[in-house]
């Protein structure tokens, strides 16, 4: 189980959390093409390492936490608020 | 009074409490504090249960929880219990004990034939064989194999009510800053040393007792007694025993199952004990899991009498029993001789040591107290069938030496340490030529192995191992003050750790050549001819072969035998045993009851029920209630089955009134500056052009383009909007929305309120609704100008301050009145009570689904996740400009094609023809061919006969078209026409009446 | 359409020379001689430089694709390369479920095709992998849930599949140890696809990598594709950490892995990555003769032959790649064991693991030619892998030898995303997670 640190609540279990998937994709512009939209909503990296995704914190804050987790050791690296800026793990780029 | 074995006092048993127990329906005395296994030794059993395949008589080989033998189900009024190792199952008065996998009795077991066919049945031999003919698997080869497969027996038949009270408890949470697994040396020494530093400290320990092996030495008792008492001085040290760890996992959490003492249970003879899970989160963990003493692989070692060395000492130590008259050890290290020497010293006679080595410290020592040592020397056949009788002793170059009379065996091929819950932690495990042996290693950043487990072996190194990791680990979390306790007591000359005795280097020995079956796995039958034949075959890999050969897969998970089989592994490979490495062990470190896990949220409590706000009255009103997610909702309010009730209830509704409870709907409250401009880009159609007082039916898609949900939302202020959503889609929609606030739009100013249990809401619907909602609002002018189709507002309703909506589902004048949850019950009886002379009747889900059915109005039946806007006819809703969710994927070609399943009407041509929902439609000219999909049916109470809607494939092209709808299952086809599915009143006279 | 038989010019497999033909009397026959006869079930090949096609993964689909090609479509200049040893991965810690309980008529017919290759899987491949068809029955306990399982039987029936109904008695009857009314959600009755069953898993890898093997496939075991090289828009053949191999084709059967793969050629798969639970209890006497399903949560159930409850529940909802369990998964699917068969109480679980599977975004596998000539794929298979084994390296193994997709995959083409074609049977959305 993991525990994450939620910045509003403090150390929770995974169990109050629902996971929302990759965060490293953004949701085009309004005038933006059909692949681009097929690219948000399908396509992922899907990467076997750092991942930055979204948490909904369900039974706490209510509010989507964004994470970089590790897919293979699950070590958080850094949670943040929906709009912080964080800094990804060495080596680590957004997309 | 207590068997005949019993020789001496042991530390665990109490003399003064005789306890009785049955054992295949013979009575056993015991002694309170006695195991099972304690209780028959002391009592000169021998024999106790079957091995798996071969059916061989089996004994005791353990004194705890690796036991791969001993295992037997406990009986009880409320089921049996399968499979527990008698080595750690304390006795009871009344316990029924039973042994397994044996037919008729345990002495004469008719299934022992199978060993009679043992050269057939080697590894992996139901691979080759069983194959023909095809079907006679199924029929006769697989049943005849499950019977004879399988140990114990669990109850086929449910036993009612008492079977789904498992004696469990509710889960316990734990939080500590170290978490301390086992209580031997090295971790009493690790959380002495933690005392009062300040951290907080858990020590588990899964025996009865903390101590571990300082136990089985007496000279420990006084070091382990300050030791314990300087850990009760700190109250933020736990000591929990009788809990065993069952895996280690992610971020620091660990579970682990206590089992509470009989004493705890109440009640005599408990079947199952009392468990209780807990989940531990721990920063740091320091592993003192000690280390398990293996087996060799000589001819006969399974036979009954044959044990660990290790255990000998741990029944005359624990339980004051001797295991044997005139034991043999057979070992290659000097810790084994421990167990002779004391035996000795209790009054055994041992009738030899035989070690392959030339000489030891160890074997000096023996030799002093008189007893005989053969040096450089081999078990080379162990023989007797239902308890051992002789062994046969041969030199290491294999020339016979002796032949031993004896009653008992003790083996020690040295020991491997616990190291599975280090490897699932996250450590690793490092090769130890010395011990022949993997010790266990844990990073930093996790915690610590310490004592055997480290491959420190001997007490006073584990003390010292396991001190030292806890001082490391102290610093790391910061802990100011002084943690060495020592300063306290432990430097006192009474408790001060004795010394280790010398011992001289084990010898590797994994296996003696000889004639007849060496098992490396006992439970599960598997000689070292196993493991070669696996190889021989290609399954050289360690997991391949543990697969093929179903070594280590047994309950014990190859806690003794496990490093045997890869030995013999590895000398087939011609490699080392670090080339060959162990199999990854996986959880659970001892096989855990679901009882235990489940807990308490089991039968009526697997999940938590939400009732509606007048869930009372509508059970007053004789309601049959169906389960909607975690939502009791009233189906019908009857108990009668069929259609009659419901089409009553539908049709008060039709010609007169009805109410029904819709409070499950979901309610979100939306305000701030953004509101309206956060509505339009999450519904599909407008709602910023919504006056304040109205509302709106909307629809809302996915990104995908696909339909999520849909709702009326209401405009009850410039920026304050109350969004509805249907019961299955609550959570999801809720989610849905606070992601794009939150995530795609946090510049715009929204706030979301979930308020779904703060309102009870109750629709009045049918031609009399007006009339009704006059009666219980005297005053409110509820005309058509005052209140129009759509209106929203504030209203009091039968005294009740709340909301009222001019909604419809049902196709008739209806209104939805909201009014908060403590109201529920006043309001709701006040309306049917205003509505008796009208004729009014509540109605239920059911109805429901009748009258939307017949006005074409869609619910999850239609709304399955693949439809869209299109599909259900609603494309003129789709904005032509501004964004909004789903609306680029909406427009692929696939999505809006117009041979995708569209919304349909259905008609049966024969009036008497009932329609099954789940009925696929079909062309009459390609029967097989699904076009379509009966969606929902119900008789009308409209028209005469049923009606339904449907998914059909070019739907809104085959209107007017004769199609079949066929249920295959039910061997039914009925002619069907299809036919608009908004034919009731398609100018919603009715509703705007 | 109705499912294709067996292609008619299918070479009969081989005589099994170099392991020999396994039968009961050459049981006999080697029991006399102490077992010292028996040879490799599947030769330790080298890598050669060059092959017509290079398979990537030696789990269930990649053998299954490798043996297919070489036995029946005559293909046999093959290598399936295995970073580890083979059969380790999904198809060796699934829960061994095979059935065709679909609701899209392209799905039902895709995994009936699959039953039908499991019912002769044995005397094809001379190898016991104990296909049992003892049935596979889902309980239901809505009115709603009742309709839609109609639905679905009707779908099957209608598709040439099998499945039946069964009321309380009938159940009870079949399944006395299940609780009808004792839980939270009484149970109102129950459908079975009588076709349905369990098969030996790891038997599955060894049995079709030695049908492979023996007609000429070369099985590398511990060699890691490392990348993917390619020339000219064309894939040439594959990196790996026993040096570059030369392929004409390379196909990737790598599930739980795909996207990584796949990332090598710089493409990005519409999949992620979730680890799926299983359970297996300690061994007992015949308790449980059918496959059961709980209709109100996420539990399902078997019995091995060997006597051990083996089941499990839902995906864990992040992405990962670690092959390892959760505790409070393992709470949940133990209290929904419990609930729907008391008895289970009592019994004690042996052990918890994870595979690591390819969530696609529909919920529908992918056996589709990738934007890279040459390069084509066998995953995506979600939790469902495991019974499509022997359809999905038959028609992955008709894709590479053809250059098209057979029939019964072309709803399994990687395009339908974008085209929105997508094949969504739960109508959960884009959100592997949820599925």
């Amino acid at each position: 189980m993991l525990r994450i640190t939620c910045p509003h609540c403090g150390v929770r279990d995974e169990v109050e959390f629902r996971y929302r998937g990759d965060a490293s994709v953004q949701r085009p512009p309004a005038d933006a093409d059909a692949a681009a939209f097929v690219a948000y909503v399908y396509e992922r990296d899907n990467p076997r390492g750092w991942h930055h995704e979204w948490w909904y914190h369900a039974a706490g804050c209510r509010q989507y936490l964004q994470l970089w987790r590790h897919t293979v050791t699950h070590t958080i690296h850094a949670v943040g608020t929906a709009t912080d800026t964080l800094t990804p793990p060495h080596g680590m780029v957004d997309r | 009074m207590s068997g005949p074995r019993r020789i001496t006092t042991g530390l665990l048993t109490d003399a003064s409490r005789p306890v009785e127990f049955s054992f295949d329906g013979r009575r056993v005395r015991g002694l309170h504090g006695d195991t099972v296994a304690s209780a028959l030794l002391a009592d000169g059993a021998r024999l106790v249960g079957r091995s798996f395949k071969y059916h061989r008589p089996r004994g005791i080989v353990t004194a705890g929880h690796e036991e791969p033998c001993a295992l037997v189900d406990l009986q009880s009024a409320d089921g049996p219990a399968p499979n527990r190792p008698a080595t750690i199952v304390e006795i009871a008065d009344g316990l029924e004990v039973v042994s397994q996998n044996r037919w008729p009795s345990l002495s004469f077991d008719l299934m022992a034939v199978n060993g009679l066919f043992a050269p057939l049945f080697s590894a992996g031999f139901y691979y080759k064989t069983f194959m023909w003919p095809g079907k006679a698997w199924e029929r006769l080869f697989e049943p005849a194999i499950r019977r004879a497969a399988g140990l114990g027996v669990l109850d086929r038949a449910e036993r009612g009510q008492q079977t789904t009270q498992p004696h469990t408890e509710e889960p316990v949470h734990d939080h500590t800053d170290v978490l301390v697994i086992g209580s031997g040396a090295a971790g009493l020494a690790a959380a002495r040393r933690l005392a009062g530093s300040g951290v907080r400290v858990m020590l588990l320990e899964r025996d009865v007792v903390a101590g571990g092996g300082t136990l089985l030495d007496p000279r420990w008792a006084a070091w382990r007694t300050a030791a314990l008492e300087d850990i009760a001085t700190d109250a933020r040290l736990r000591v929990l025993t009788r809990t065993q760890v069952i895996g280690a996992y992610d971020h620091g959490v660990f579970a682990a199952v206590e089992t509470l003492p009989p004493s705890a249970q109440g009640g005599g003879a408990a079947a199952s004990p009392r468990e209780r899970l807990r989940v531990i989160r721990t920063r740091r963990v320091l592993l003192a899991t000690g280390a398990n003493e293996r087996w060799i692989a000589c001819s006969g070692n399974d036979r009954p009498g044959v044990m660990q060395a290790g255990a000998a000492l741990a029944y005359l130590r624990r339980y004051g029993v001797a295991v044997a008259e005139r034991p043999v050890l057979f070992t290659n290290n000097d810790w084994a001789y421990e167990s002779a020497v004391a035996l000795h010293e209790a009054g055994v006679r041992i009738a030899a040591i035989v070690d392959p080595r030339p000489a030891s410290a160890a074997a000096a020592r023996a030799t002093a107290v008189g007893i005989t040592v053969h040096h450089g020397a081999m078990v080379t056949a162990i023989e007797g069938r239902r308890e051992v009788r002789t062994v046969q002793v041969a030199r290491s170059d294999g020339q016979a030496l002796t032949t031993i009379q004896t009653d008992g065996v003790l083996l020690s091929g040295g020991h491997q340490p616990e190291s599975a819950l280090a490897t699932q932690a996250g450590g690793s495990l490092q090769w130890r030529e010395d011990l022949a042996a993997f010790a266990a290693v844990l990073p930093d950043r996790l915690g610590a192995t310490a004592g055997a487990v480290a491959g420190s072996f001997g007490l006073a190194a584990a003390t010292r191992d396991g001190e030292a990791a806890a001082s490391r680990i102290a610093a790391v979390l910061g802990s100011t003050r002084a943690p060495d306790t020592r300063a306290r007591s432990g430097t006192s000359p009474t408790d001060a750790p004795p010394a280790d005795p010398e011992t001289s280097p084990l010898l590797a020995l994994w296996e003696v050549p000889g004639r007849g079956k060496a098992f490396v796995d006992l439970q599960h039958d598997v000689t070292v001819e196993d493991i070669r034949q696996a190889h021989r075959e290609g399954y050289t890999h360690i997991e391949h072969a543990k697969r093929y050969s179903t070594h280590g897969m047994a309950t014990d998970q190859g806690r003794i035998g496990g490093l045997l089989g890869a030995a013999v592994l590895a000398a087939a490979r011609g490699q080392t045993l670090p080339e060959v490495g162990l199999p990854t062990p996986r959880p659970y470190i001892h096989p855990t009851t679901f009882g235990a896990l489940a807990g308490g949220e089991v039968g009526a409590h697997l999940r938590p029920v939400r009732k509606f706000p007048a869930h009372a009255s509508h059970v007053a009103l004789d309601a049959t209630f169906v389960p909607a997610g975690l939502w009791l909702r009233p189906l019908v309010y009857s108990q009668t089955p069929g259609w009659e009730p419901v089409l009553r209830e539908s049709r008060a509704v039709r010609e007169a009134v009805g109410v029904g409870d819709a409070s499950s709907l979901g309610k979100v409250d939306v305000q701030g500056p953004d509101a309206a401009r956060f509505l339009d880009y999450i519904y599909a159609n407008r709602f910023s052009t919504l006056a304040v007082g109205k509302a709106r039916y909307g629809i809302m898609l996915r990104e995908d383009g696909c339909l999520l949900d849909d709702g009326t939302t209401s405009r009850l202020g410039e920026r304050h909007f109350l969004l509805t959503t249907t019961t299955a889609n609550h959570t999801a929609v809720l989610e849905h929305l606070e992601f794009q606030s939150q995530v795609v739009h946090p510049e715009w100013d929204v706030q979301l309120t979930d308020v779904t249990d703060q309102w009870a809401q109750f629709s009045i619907a049918g031609p009399r609704a007006r009339d009704l909602l006059q009666r219980v609002m005297p005053g409110q002018d509820l005309s058509n100008t005052a209140v129009p189709f759509m209106a929203a507002l504030p209203a009091h309703i039968a005294g009740v301050r709340g909301r009222l909506f001019r909604i419809s589902f049902s196709g008739e004048l209806a209104y939805e009145v909201a009014v908060p949850t403590d109201r529920a019950d006043e309001v709701w009886n006040a309306l049917l009570e205003a509505g008796r002379p009208l004729g009014v009747l509540p109605y239920g889900v059911d109805a429901l689904n009748t009258l939307r059915t017949e006005k074409g109005h869609v619910t999850t039946a239609e709304l399955d996740g693949n439809t869209t806007a299109y599909d259900l006819g609603f494309e003129r809703m789709l904005k032509a400009d501004g964004d909004y969710v789903g609306r680029v994927l909406a427009r692929r070609p696939g999505l809006t094609s117009s041979t995708r399943r569209q919304l349909v009407g259905l008609r049966p041509i024969r009036k008497d023809a009932k329609l099954v929902a789940g009925a696929i439609l079909v062309d009459p000219a390609a029967p097989k061919v699904n076009i379509g999909d009966v969606t929902s049916c119900t008789p009308s109470v409209l028209v005469e006969g049923w009606v339904g809607l449907g998914l059909l494939a070019g739907g809104r092209g085959r209107i007017g078209s004769r199609l079949l709808a066929v249920s295959p299952l039910h061997g039914e086809s009925t002619e069907v026409e299809i036919i608009t599915p908004h034919w009731f009143d398609p100018e919603n006279a009715r509703v705007r009446a | 359409m109705s499912v294709p038989p067996r292609p008619a010019d299918a070479r009969r497999p081989h005589a099994f020379r170099a392991s020999g033909r396994y039968s009961a009397l050459r049981l006999l026959r080697e029991a006399l001689g102490g077992h010292q006869g028996w040879r490799r079930a599947w030769r330790k090949a080298e890598p050669r430089k060059e092959y017509q096609v290079v398979i990537v993964g030696g789990g269930g689909h990649g053998l299954a694709t490798a043996y297919y090609l070489a036995n029946h479509f005559g293909i046999t200049d093959v290598a399936v390369v295995e970073k580890g040893p083979i059969g380790l991965g999904n198809v060796g810690r699934n829960t061994t479920i095979i059935r065709s309980t679909y609701y899209r008529p392209e799905n039902i017919r895709f995994y009936d095709h699959s039953l039908r290759l499991w019912e002769g899987l044995e005397q094809e491949l001379n190898f016991n992998a104990m296909v049992s068809q003892r049935g596979v029955v889902y309980t239901y306990h809505t009115d709603g849930q009742r309709d839609h399982m109609i639905r679905r039987a009707n779908d099957m029936r209608l598709a040439g599949a099998d499945c039946v109904e069964l009321d309380r008695a009938a159940l009870k009857a079949l399944i006395p140890a299940i609780s009808l009314d004792s839980g939270r959600f009484p149970v109102l009755g129950a459908f079975m696809q009588p076709r349905g069953g369990t098969v030996r898993h790891d038997a599955v890898a060894w049995g079709y990598a030695r049908g492979a093997s023996e007609a000429g496939v070369d099985i590398i075991e511990h060699c890691e594709v490392t990348g993917l090289r390619q020339a000219n828009g064309r894939v040439t053949g594959v990196e790996t950490t026993r040096g570059f191999i030369g392929a004409g084709t390379v196909c990737l059967a790598v599930a739980g892995h795909s996207s990584h793969l796949a990332g090598m050629a710089g493409i990005r798969l519409p999949i992620e990555t979730h680890a799926l639970q299983a359970f297996v209890s300690e061994a007992i006497k015949p308790f449980l003769d059918v496959v059961l399903m709980f209709g109100a949560g996420h539990f399902y159930i078997s019995q091995s032959d060997k006597g051990g409850m083996v089941f499990g529940g839902a995906i864990d909802a992040h992405n990962t790649y670690a092959q390892r369990g959760t505790q409070w998964i393992a709470q949940e699917v133990a209290a929904e064991g419990v609930a729907l068969l008391p008895a289970l109480a009592r019994l004690r679980i042996l052990r918890q693991w994870a595979g690591v599977m390819d969530m696609t975004m529909d919920g529908t596998p992918i056996i589709s030619k990738l934007p890279l000539d040459g390069l084509v794929m066998n995953g995506g298979w979600c939790y469902g892998g495991f019974k499509a084994i022997p359809a999905g390296g038959y028609t992955a193994a008709h894709l590479i030898a053809h250059g098209e997709a057979h029939p019964l995959t072309a709803h399994m083409d990687v395009g339908r995303f974008a085209a929105g074609l997508t094949v969504d049977e739960p109508g959960t959305g884009p959100f592997p997670w949820a599925h």
